[in-house]
């Protein structure tokens, strides 16, 4: 099977940033991937499916995240990730 | 932040008499409302909406700790209570265990930021396996006052 690795920088957008519930949806959607998916701010790096982790990370408004797949279907996990940090905003973003 | 300057050290219970969630977190904010850690908010609506929130999701997150919280608009600073129950208690968590960890946290609603650093500070420290452990060793209040002042300052705990 093809190890593709694919990184891309995405910002979180929504006001309220990424708190348990937004946490829970990134790891839902990163969890539907076989690939492996770490996310690192300036600070941390952890596990993309692991919810007690991605909330760790607490990532307020505006905070630059960068999400790291590595796996088969790695191009579809960051597009995926993508659209639901920055296009849907967790659903919960304003205007 | 530090996880101790969150934790209100007047609310903090070594053994909850509620073995069911909805009384572990009347509980706890019945201790945030008697150290008068809730400014103007009634205990009675924080531990309505708190219980509301938990049944939207639970935030039993596994390996026995769970994390309640909410935003209110009487609260004017963010604080949190901590719970201990030595028999468990059915949080809906994800992994199906019962928790034996609780940390309740409130916060305004108009600074989200400070909201998602003290959640930062308390999941850094629940993450780890000896902090988690002693949490739920310690048996008096004093014990989880000390637990957390020495965590922030030492990063094995």
């Amino acid at each position: 099977m093809a190890k593709v690795v694919r990184e891309i920088e995405v910002q979180i957008k929504n006001p309220d940033g990424l708190h348990m519930r937004p946490a829970m949806q990134f790891v839902d959607t990163a969890s539907q991937f076989a690939s492996d998916i770490s996310v690192s701010s300036s600070e941390n790096v952890v596990d993309g499916k692991s919810i007690m982790q991605m909330t760790m990370l607490a990532a307020t408004h505006g905070t630059k995240l960068t999400i790291k797949a590595q796996g088969p279907d790695a191009d579809q996990a960051v597009v995926a990730l993508q659209q639901l940090v920055e296009v849907r905003q967790f659903d919960e973003g304003q205007g | 932040m530090k996880i101790s300057d969150v934790v209100c050290f007047g609310a903090i219970i070594p053994e909850l008499q509620s073995s069911d969630r909805d009384g572990a977190i009347k509980e706890l904010v019945g201790a945030l409302s008697k150290a008068g850690a809730l400014g103007k908010a009634s205990a009675d609506e924080i531990s309505k909406v708190v219980i509301k929130r938990e049944n939207e999701a639970s935030t039993g997150l596994g390996r026995g700790v769970a994390v309640p919280h909410i935003k209110h608009n009487g609260m004017k600073n963010v604080v949190a209570a901590i719970g201990r129950s030595p028999g468990g208690i059915d949080f809906a968590s994800l992994d199906k265990q019962p928790v034996y960890s609780v940390i309740l946290l409130i916060s305004p609603v108009d600074d989200p930021d400070k909201h998602l650093q003290a959640m930062e500070s308390i999941f850094k420290h629940l993450q780890r396996d000896n902090f988690r452990k002693f949490l739920r060793q310690s048996q008096t209040a004093d014990q989880i006052a000390d637990l957390i002042k020495e965590a922030d300052d030492n990063p094995t705990l």
